[in-house]
């Protein structure tokens, strides 16, 4: 938000901000509502779950900390954060593919160790 | 000597210096949180079945933590308007109730730890295993914690459902208040583990309190500024009214993005 207002620029905006108050409250209600309904798919109760805390934390970021009508250089400083987060996300996701394999679990004994007690598990 | 660019903007940026840094910390928070995600993420998608806990937190709780900051997070840009439309008497009472608001989130989340401190898992040697409440409810027990004390057996009250089986969705929505059954006593001789739902139980509650403490580091981190802001740190308001109001501002960013973390963090820890 630019860093000079007037009185009733900020009054309008004081509108804005009541709306996205009762819009987080609701989609809180909405997140907590969707856990009592049972989806088949795991998959798609995380998406819906993620997609609903995905807007609450834009209208957060939007509204309450002005980024809708921000300057170019915080616009430059949070791409860039974009980038490395979405690569941080990207990382992981590929990681998910490769390490079941590493475990203890899935693991096939070495050669002369096919005497040996499988250790228990410990979470 | 006076510090540049508290009101004035800066000709590159166009903007007061401290929102130039408040953003560039707060970038490195969206790192910081990112990776603690991350590593939320593999190990639950690593655990293998049975093994990561679910409905062990209590869900109303957790809503009604979620409608405090939100209402905070409403407060402190209230705050910041009144100042912007020259209101302090406003900023004040707005501000006194974010700080309220801060100091109920904290004090609900110390009741939550203190459940999960007193509430146990018992893996015995004939491969079962069950959670409840150990006569007395003791804080931080352990395997050791038998031999130590040299106790014969534990009085246990096992609750109704443990989160290893299966149960209709939902039905675990008051966590560990849904029910117990009659107390019973377990031999130390054939207790294989037993732990506290604190870090060392499992990968869950390692994650659970990594996250949630380092969240409730940041929300009480964001009060003692808030707090000094409304107390001493106010009289800036007489001398320069535009630096406070920029104050309220970067104080109330930083206040945003706790709100927003936790917005990520009820759902991933107590719904998914």
């Amino acid at each position: 938000m630019s860093d000079t207002h007037s009185h009733d620029h900020i009054a309008k905006h004081v509108r804005v901000y009541i709306t996205v108050f009762v819009a987080l409250l609701v989609g809180t209600v909405v997140t907590v509502g969707m856990y009592y309904v049972h989806l088949e798919s795991v998959a798609l109760t995380v998406a819906i779950a993620v997609f609903i805390a995905t807007v609450k934390a834009s209208l957060v970021a939007g509204f309450f900390m002005h980024l809708v009508s921000e300057k170019k250089s915080i616009y430059t400083v949070l791409a860039v954060t974009a980038f490395f987060f979405a690569g941080l996300m990207a990382i992981t996701i590929w990681a998910m593919h490769d390490f079941p394999d590493n475990t203890a679990d899935t693991q096939q004994p070495l050669p002369g160790a096919a005497a040996a007690a499988p250790a228990p598990h410990v979470p | 000597m006076d510090i540049p660019y508290t009101t004035q903007l800066r000709e590159d940026t166009n903007l007061y210096n401290a929102k130039v840094g408040i953003w560039l910390f707060l970038a490195s928070e969206v790192m910081l949180f990112g990776a603690l995600f991350s590593s939320y993420i593999l190990l639950r998608v690593g655990a293998p079945p049975g093994t990561f806990p679910h409905g062990l937190l209590n869900i109303p709780i957790g809503t009604f933590n979620t409608a405090v900051l939100i209402t905070s997070s409403i407060t402190v840009v209230m705050a910041w308007a009144s100042l912007k439309m020259g209101n302090f008497g406003k900023f004040k009472l707005f501000q006194a109730i974010t700080l309220l608001c801060a100091l109920g989130f904290l004090t609900i989340k110390t009741f939550e730890y203190r459940d999960k401190f007193i509430h146990y898992e018992v893996w015995k040697n004939d491969g079962t295993r069950m959670t409840g409440h150990i006569e007395g409810n003791p804080w931080f027990w352990d395997t050791q914690t038998l031999k130590t004390k040299n106790l014969p057996a534990i009085t246990f009250s096992p609750d109704a459902h443990h989160y290893a089986e299966p149960r209709t969705h939902g039905a675990g929505a008051k966590g560990e208040h849904g029910g117990h059954g009659a107390a019973v006593q377990i031999p130390a001789a054939d207790i294989k583990r037993l732990s506290a739902f604190v870090p060392a139980h499992s990968t869950y509650f390692g994650i659970y309190f990594t996250l949630t403490a380092l969240h409730a580091l940041h929300v009480l981190g964001g009060a003692i500024v808030i707090g000094y802001l409304w107390g001493p740190g106010a009289k800036m308001w007489k001398t320069d009214p535009e630096r406070f109001t920029n104050r309220i501002e970067v104080s109330g960013l930083f206040w945003h993005f706790v709100d927003l973390v936790w917005i990520f963090l009820f759902p991933v820890l107590y719904l998914l």
